[in-house]
Parts: structure tokens; sequence; C-alpha cells
């Protein structure tokens, strides 16, 4: 046999397989939002706002409750303990996309 | 077969003897190179993935949430507000959340205590997500005992153990009553932790947001659109976990095509002068070389995304697992749904294919233009 067949063969199982992973992704998207389901059910029943996906801090473990200056949170010399602070960027307040923030009165 | 394809077919068969002559050069270029399009594309397919669920779920947390601001720091708000709140003008419901971090000394896990009024919750008992019940060790009908504010622990029975499927928002919580909440963390009556907040018309969210700030001026809104903000900037090109294994991913891939791209060896630039004095054209030689580098990257390429897609979708990305883990005890299992961006395959095939041919071609393009006699004497 040719290499060139060889090779031809090896390049068009490794393309089928390139497809079947595009085919695979695209029928488990369309059964995606039944096996969300529990979970979306979960946020809306009990309210829930973050992942649970870090879970040694306060900060980590609800980044979006958390302070804007969550790192220095437990007093202003506490830097960061956790490996997984250093993966979260701190979210993006003010954004030029957000909505202008809440006017605060003066006081009198 | 038509001669010009036959050409490419002969040129193609010489290119692979001419790979298959460096056999273990070779496979362990395309080794890295693969190894370097794997971890690329499982952060890739991950982050993705992660980035839809986020949206995804979270499309249904509440519009806003209002937090009390004391000294700068989170504090319980009263529930007198929760009517105030709800007689604004765009306001569908205020739901006073309570809920708390439970911090368990004999597994070293921190968890997430929230209350639920739900009929289904017997007197006493919890609900645990599946992260508690594997770092306890407990199932459904156990007992565990909770250490309260005054030392004393609680036993308290488990009556469910919420679904595996749900893991990635709730692995773990613990739903207990509002009054067990209470007991637990001696939670004054009259407050909860924040107050979630529904509109009925998203687009009014920043005039109810001004105006509960107007009412009262310590509170702190979080809108939805923010909370969605953060984990869109958690899991952003720019920030984040990205930068870390992309950059470094990134890096060795260019060390590695720079390495190529410097030149020949002795041995190829007296293979390209063989073939030229042998009647080869230039064009024939960069034919040559363009299909040894396609073979090798879109080898490289088509391996490097099929490992990656099996690594994140049917082992659950875990070889991150100990980058996400940190110094948590308690880590959710989740099998995350495949989100393929098109757009990201594309720019992931042109970043790592096109610089690496690109690479091969430019050293022998000018191997090909010297002359043959030169070529063989160098």
């Amino acid at each position: 046999m040719r290499k060139s067949t060889l090779c031809l063969a090896v390049t068009g199982a490794l393309s089928a397989l390139f497809l079947a992973m595009l085919v695979h992704a695209r029928t488990q998207e369309r059964t995606a939002a039944s096996r969300r389901q529990p979970s979306a059910e979960l946020v809306k029943q009990l309210g829930l706002t973050d992942l649970c996906l870090f879970t040694e801090a306060r900060y980590t473990r609800h980044p979006a409750m958390a302070d804007r200056h969550a790192a220095f949170q437990d007093h202003p010399m506490a830097l960061d303990h956790f490996p997984s602070g250093s993966l979260l960027a701190p979210p993006a307040f003010p954004s030029p996309h957000a909505p202008p923030p809440p006017a605060v009165p003066e006081h009198p | 077969m038509r001669p010009p394809l036959q050409r490419y077919r002969n040129i193609l068969d010489f290119a692979l003897s001419s790979l298959l002559r460096r056999k273990g050069r070779n496979l362990a270029l395309i080794s890295v190179y693969t190894l370097v399009v794997f971890v690329i594309a499982s952060l890739v397919f991950f982050v993705q993935a992660l980035k839809r669920e986020a949206h995804e779920l979270l499309a249904q947390a509440p519009d806003m949430v209002v937090q009390r601001m004391v000294a700068g720091r989170h504090d319980p708000v009263p529930l007198a507000q929760v009517e105030a709140i709800r007689s604004i003008r765009g306001v569908d419901g205020v739901q006073a959340r309570l809920w708390g971090y439970y911090y368990d000394p004999v597994f070293g896990g921190n968890l997430t205590v929230l209350a639920t009024e739900d009929p289904a919750l017997a007197p006493d008992a919890i609900w645990i997500g599946q992260g508690v019940a594997r770092s306890m060790r407990v199932r459904e009908g156990d007992l565990i005992p909770l250490r309260g504010y005054d030392g004393q622990s609680t036993l308290f029975s488990i009556q469910k153990v919420l679904p595996e499927s749900s893991e990635l928002v709730s692995s773990d919580l613990v739903l207990m009553a509002p009054k067990d909440v209470r007991a637990l963390f001696h939670f004054p009556e009259g407050l909860a932790t924040d107050l979630a907040i529904q509109a009925g018309n998203p687009r009014e969210l920043p005039t109810i947001a001004t105006k509960i700030v107007e009412l009262y001026p310590d509170s702190r809104p979080i809108l939805k659109s923010e909370i969605l903000r953060t984990y869109e900037a958690v899991f952003d090109w720019r920030g984040g976990l990205m930068v870390v294994v992309l950059g470094s991913a990134v890096l060795s891939f260019i060390i590695f095509a720079w390495d190529k791209a410097t030149g020949l060896s002795a041995e190829e630039r007296k293979e390209i002068g063989v073939l030229k004095s042998l009647g080869w054209e230039s064009s024939d030689v960069l034919l040559l070389k363009f299909w040894e580098g396609t073979v090798i990257s879109v080898t490289a390429f088509l391996s490097g995304v099929l490992l990656a897609y099996a690594h994140v979708f049917f082992f659950s990305a875990s070889l991150f697992e100990h980058a996400l883990k940190g110094w948590s005890v308690l880590f959710p299992r989740f099998r995350l749904i495949p989100a393929l961006d098109g757009y990201q395959l594309t720019v992931l095939f042109f970043l790592t294919v096109l610089p690496y041919t690109a690479a091969t071609l430019v050293p022998s393009w000018r191997a090909a233009t010297v002359d043959p006699d030169a070529a063989m004497r160098s």
C-alpha cells in the first residue's frame, strides 16, 4: 500500500471523528435544556446567585455577592490566601456598558 | 488518476518517506504539538461550556439582590424593608433570603446553609447537596451533627440528597427550615441576609435600584446583569483561568514554532540540494515541505482537539480539577454539556496549524533558492 493512501486514510478517519464530535455536541445541546432543568429549578426556587465552583472562601463561593475589594475583605492588610483568588478576576465594575449606578442623595 | 493529482500524491509519498526517515524526531514533534493543542482546546472547551452553564442557569437568578452595608461590610437586612421595597412601582416580588456559611471542623469544608420554606421539608430535617454527602460520607436517612453558635451540636436528619444533575449549583448546599437557620447561627428575628427582588420589566431595574438606594442609602443593589457579568469576567479571555493556562501553552507553542522556523538541519539542506540537482524546481521543494508541515500540523490539530473533547466532556476535565480545587475540601463533580463555538475552533485552527506550516515553509524557501551545489557543500 502506498504511504499516501495510509496517510489519507488516517486523516480521513480523524476528520470523520471530528465531524462526529460536532454532531455529538449538537445533539447534546438539543437535550441541554432538560438536563439543566433540575439546576435551573433550584436556582429559581431558592434564588441562587452563583455557581458552586470554588468553596474555600466566601468571596470565591459567591463572587457575584462578594465585596468589590474581596481579597482584602477581612481587614485592609489581608492579602489573598487561596490559589483560586488569583484565577478569579475582579468583576468589571464599573463597566462602560453598565447602566448608570443608582444616584445616592447627598446628606442635607 | 489525473496527472496533477498523481504529482501531488507522489510528492506526498516522498514527504512521508522523508518524515519516516527521521521517525523519532517527528514522533516527538507530533506528540508535543498534540499536547499543546490538547491543552489549549481543553481550556477553550471547558471555559466555553462553563460560561454557557453560568449564562443559562443564572438567567433564573433573582433580578436584583439587595444587600445592606455597614462600615463597608455586608450586614443583615431588616425585614421591615421588604414591604417598603415591594411598594415600589415595577417590583413584582421581594423574597427575604436567609443564608450563611458553616465551617465543618471535622472534614474542614465550607458549606452554604440556606433557609427554604419548601413544604416538603420535614421538621428538624435537612436537604444536602451531593458534595456535602460525599465529603461527610452520609446518605438519606442518616443523622449529622451541626455545631451551633454556642458550641452545642444539633442533630439533623438527612431527608434528601439533591440530585447529581444539579451539582453545579447545589454541591455544598445545606437546606433547612428558617427557624433552624436562626437557631443554628443565633440569627436575630426580623433580619434576613439579603433580599431577592423580581421585577416585571427588567428594563426598569436601574430605576428600581435608584429608588431603593434613595429609600435606604446604606443598601447595595446587585443587578442580575452584574451577576452574569461577574461570570463573564471570571471566564474571560483576558483574565482569570484563561490567562494562567493559556499563557503557558501559547508560550510553549511559540518557542516550539520558533525553534522550527529558525532553520533547517544540515542534512535537510543537503537533501534539498540533491533534489534540486536532480531537476526538482523550487516550487516542488516548497510543495514537499508544505506536505510535511501539513501532515504533522493537521494530525496534531485533529488528535489534540478530539482528545480535548473527550477530556472535558467525557472525563469531566479531570486534569483541571487540581487548578480549580485550590484549597477547597468540598469540590463539585459535574458533567459539562458541550458548547462548541465554530468561531473558537476556527481561531484555534488558524492559531496552531497556519503558524507551524508557515514556519516550516520559510527556511525551506530560503534553502530552495540557494544554488544546489552550494547547498550540498554546506
